[in-house]
């Protein structure tokens, strides 16, 4: 006798689906292998390296100076503060003490970048949890800063602006003047963004409560800036170990313990409000000098290993060097913020809904180049 | 003095004059469609022209301003490049369905598009339970969805269609009451008759107070929901599912579901003017005496709703499919089932303001 | 009771987040950023710092300040720049010195980093603000920066 065969018709089932490398949510070209119930995320898989352009195995190629422009292109939002991480490891291994002028002009362009970052980031994050009116204003605002930018370092995006010693060029005389009419502009635009979208009922109900990443998670899996200052890990390296200007301006780390999508959600917004009062302290007094000291047409760094971590808009940034004396790098390695914090996703969105993750994903604030590299 | 506008009685007695009466009902029946094609087809492209421009203010931009006047004829020349596209499709599709899903789209929407109207005796079909009809048939829209989202051989498209069953079966329960109220006031399921009792005793909004105006708000959520549009547009919602249902159209046949989707907003609207703001009537009766200007006035009204349900979808984020539900079962019914009992009371104790 | 409040606070905010966009719809008109490019081309003004492509500026007499000394092809990180250079006697000194054939700047493969005119001691080469420099053959995008029959500045000379 054979057994009749069972009706299978009716029996839940996981399936699998392909989420990227073309995926609107995924910022790029990651590709999120997902095991689905019903809506139901069971299982993440995320696969990397859709845009890897070795960009470590090029430093080992480039000297010292040449290896700053390509750090623009690992994490293009924080462009500059990449640029800074590499100058300061360099200088710092040469024992070359920059002028104060550099410092803070560094500084602030540092926070304007993390500014725009985060404006790019609000626009996304209200686009991809479906309001599409968001995407605009956080784009008008950030227009102004690239202005910024264009004026004195010759590019919106991919700046370049330091170099091993300083600066390329001094700051363009209109520099202050656009950087003020930009901080009373946004102080204005900020509070639209928390009437349009922060206290909307269903953003609120489609965050709260979201993808919770307790603080001992967060530790373990690595990750840094807001993701992980919202679950409590103060973590700022502005604050713990003070670059550039930042040992000399007052202002409050953003922190809280929730852990859910809406508390990295404002953590970021905190913050933007955290740069502007940042810029506001030092814009007037921005100390005369040389906007770079002289260093060798070849750099060449002392045997030995040298390591600078710098807060990025998406967190802890290291650069580690290993030297054998010669004008590049024997090796070059970045620990990118975004790689770790990519790694807690599947502990904070398994077992929510599809449309979670886009928002988890969100607040994350991938740079897929950054991860990759 | 009143002059009586009666187009479609005219022409009806003139065709019928001219010819036997067969044939006459034939070529009426073709006139019909003509004019109903042609005018799906116009409204669509204004409405999607509007759509853009809109959004395009709310968001700080110009939107399409290249192709004549003010872009207007930007969604002729979309719609020309659309017909000359090829007609791709997924290989492993099941290709009758496939095919067949945009036309149930297509012909729920005109169907229901047949009940509406434009002025006084400017009417297709005005049955004796018109508003009945108009529920029963936009429900067959979501069977095109189901069908495009199943046949497509994607599971993209496949969740997009689930969405969509659970979505416009809860929400249709959602309309269904709210426009059960408007009938207990009105005594009645034909169109005109709905429309005659507010000449006579002013817009239902106003006539009901508040149990009007709560099933108004109810109205304009779940139709909003009924349209598939933000923030209820978790059935092709692009940041989680590409575009959802119609991912694997191309073409004309992709046109067809985003055509139906703005006729399909289009009759909401339509149906929220006709029962709570008074359909054709001018405002006090202004323009009583000029029928013609009902057509004026009717569409004066739609396009307000429309450009309200334009503004939640570029305000507001998307629900989730939990929250969706929530909303519909916990919220808007009990709401609504309450609130015909408050109608009903205030229709017996004759409460209805009246003027 | 929080049914009612929930529901309440809820429509709130939504009629807030309403007041948002509707304001700026109804000051579209000032408020619109969008900026119509091909347009607005005779207006359009880069800022003089803006790194459009890598230009050699000539004189009225066809005179570049390049003296070939190479120390841009060397700062480059991606190979952008070639220079094709010859020796010649110079009829003054007698002595011989470099020339340069060709100054070939490949722009394809330029990444805008600016270190070949922080390198060049002559400042024989600098940004232009023309940025659009797409074609329909990618072998325009190589050019030869220096003009046919130009020579170098007279008392230009490298600091060797």
């Amino acid at each position: 006798m054979t057994t009749t065969t069972e009706n299978n018709a009716f029996k839940s089932q996981e399936y699998f689906i392909n989420m990227g490398p073309q995926h609107p949510a995924t910022h790029g070209v990651l590709r999120l292998l997902l095991t689905i119930d019903g809506e139901i995320i069971k299982n993440i898989d995320p696969d990397l390296g859709y845009i890897h352009r070795s960009i470590e195995k090029m430093c080992e190629r480039d000297s010292y100076q040449q290896i700053v422009h390509l750090t623009d292109r690992m994490d293009y939002l924080s462009a500059h503060i990449n640029n800074e991480a590499v100058c300061l490891v360099v200088e710092n291994a040469l024992g070359l003490e920059v002028p104060e002028r550099v410092k803070v002009i560094r500084t602030i362009i540092a926070e304007l970048t993390r500014i725009a970052s985060h404006q790019l980031w609000w626009g996304v994050m209200g686009m991809d949890v479906g309001a599409l009116t968001t995407y605009f204003y956080g784009f008008r605002d950030r227009e102004m800063i690239n202005d910024i930018f264009e004026e004195t370092c010759g590019a919106r995006l991919t700046m370049n602006y330091n170099i091993p010693g300083g600066l390329m060029f001094d700051l363009h005389p209109n520099f202050i003047k656009r950087t003020k009419d930009f901080i009373a502009h946004f102080k204005t635009k900020l509070p639209e963004y928390d009437t349009l979208l922060t206290g909307n009922v269903i953003f609120q109900k489609r965050t709260q409560g979201v993808g919770i990443l307790t603080r001992e998670d967060a530790i373990s899996f690595g990750t840094t800036g807001p993701v992980a200052r919202a679950s409590g890990f103060s973590c700022d390296v502005r604050k713990h170990h003070p670059y550039s200007a930042y040992d000399r301006v007052q202002f409050n780390e953003a922190i809280s313990t929730v852990g859910d999508t809406f508390t990295r959600y404002q953590m970021r917004i905190q913050e933007m409000w955290e740069s502007m009062a940042i810029i506001e302290q030092l814009i007037d007094n921005i100390p005369d000098g040389d906007y770079k000291t002289a260093t060798n047409a070849v750099i060449k760094l002392p045997k030995g290993e040298f390591y600078q971590k710098v807060e990025t808009a998406r967190g802890e940034l290291g650069v580690f060097v290993v030297s054998d004396g010669k004008k590049n790098p024997y090796r070059l390695k970045f620990r990118s913020p975004g790689f770790s914090n990519l790694s807690a996703l599947k502990k904070m969105a398994v077992g929510s809904k599809l449309g979670d993750l886009v928002a988890i994903m969100a607040t994350l604030d991938i740079v897929v180049p950054d991860i990759d590299r | 003095m009143n002059i009586p506008l009666s187009i479609t009685k005219n022409i009806h007695n003139w065709l019928f004059e001219v010819m036997s009466a067969p044939i006459a009902t034939v070529v009426q029946n073709v006139l019909i469609a003509v004019v109903f094609l042609a005018f799906f087809a116009l409204a669509g492209l204004l409405l999607v022209w509007m759509e853009r421009r809109i959004a395009a203010f709310f968001q700080l931009r110009l939107g399409p301003n290249r192709v004549g006047p003010m872009g207007l004829f930007q969604t002729i020349a979309d719609a020309l490049k659309l017909v000359s596209k090829e007609l791709t499709g997924p290989e492993k599709a099941d290709k009758f369905l496939y095919n067949l899903a945009p036309y149930f789209v297509i012909v729920a929407s005109l169907m229901a598009l047949s009940v509406l109207p434009f002025s006084q005796e400017f009417h297709a079909f005005d049955i004796n339970i018109g508003v009945f009809f108009l529920i029963a048939v936009s429900s067959i829209g979501v069977i095109g969805i189901l069908l495009g989202g199943w046949s497509s051989n994607n599971k993209y498209s496949l969740i997009g269609a689930m969405r969509s069953g659970l979505q416009t079966i809860s929400y249709e329960l959602s309309v269904g009451l709210s426009i059960l109220t408007i009938v207990v006031l009105a005594g009645s399921l034909q169109i005109s008759e709905i429309i005659a009792a507010q000449q006579e005793g002013g817009w239902f909004i106003i006539q009901g107070h508040i149990p009007a105006i709560i099933a108004f708000m109810i109205f304009m959520i779940a139709g909003t929901a009924e349209t598939n549009r933000a923030p209820f547009d978790l059935i092709e919602a692009e940041s989680e599912l590409g575009a959802g249902f119609h991912t694997e159209y191309s073409g004309m046949k992709f046109a067809y579901f985003f055509l139906a989707e703005f006729i399909n907003m289009f009759i909401i609207a339509a149906i929220g003017v006709i029962l709570f703001f008074g359909g054709w009537l001018s405002p006090f009766g202004i323009t009583e005496s000029i029928p013609l200007l009902g057509v004026f006035w009717f569409m004066l009204k739609v396009l307000g709703l429309i450009f309200l349900m334009m503004w939640f979808r570029w305000t507001f984020p998307r629900l989730r499919v939990d929250q969706l539900l929530t909303l519909e079962w916990k919220y808007l019914l009990p709401i609504n089932l309450f609130n015909i009992v408050l109608m009903a009371i205030v229709v017996l104790l004759g409460l209805t303001i009246n003027f | 009771m929080s049914y009612f409040s929930d529901i309440y606070n809820g429509i709130k905010t939504l009629l807030t987040g309403m007041s948002v966009t509707g304001k700026y719809f109804i000051n579209a008109r000032k408020e619109i950023i969008t900026q119509e490019f091909p347009d607005n081309r005779d207006t359009l003004k880069m800022f003089d710092r803006f790194r459009g492509e890598v230009v050699m500026p000539h004189d009225e007499n066809n005179e570049h300040r390049c003296t070939g000394c190479q120390k841009c092809e060397l700062a480059c990180p991606n190979g952008t720049i070639e220079i094709i250079w010859d020796r010649v006697v110079d009829e003054e000194t007698g002595k011989k010195i470099k020339v340069i054939d060709k100054h070939i700047y490949h722009l394809s493969m330029c990444t805008m980093c600016g270190l070949c005119i922080e390198a060049c001691p002559t400042d024989a080469i600098e940004w232009s603000q023309n940025f659009s420099n797409s074609s329909y053959d990618r072998t325009q995008l190589t050019k030869v920066l220096n003009k046919p029959g130009s020579k170098i500045m007279p008392g230009v000379k490298d600091k060797e």
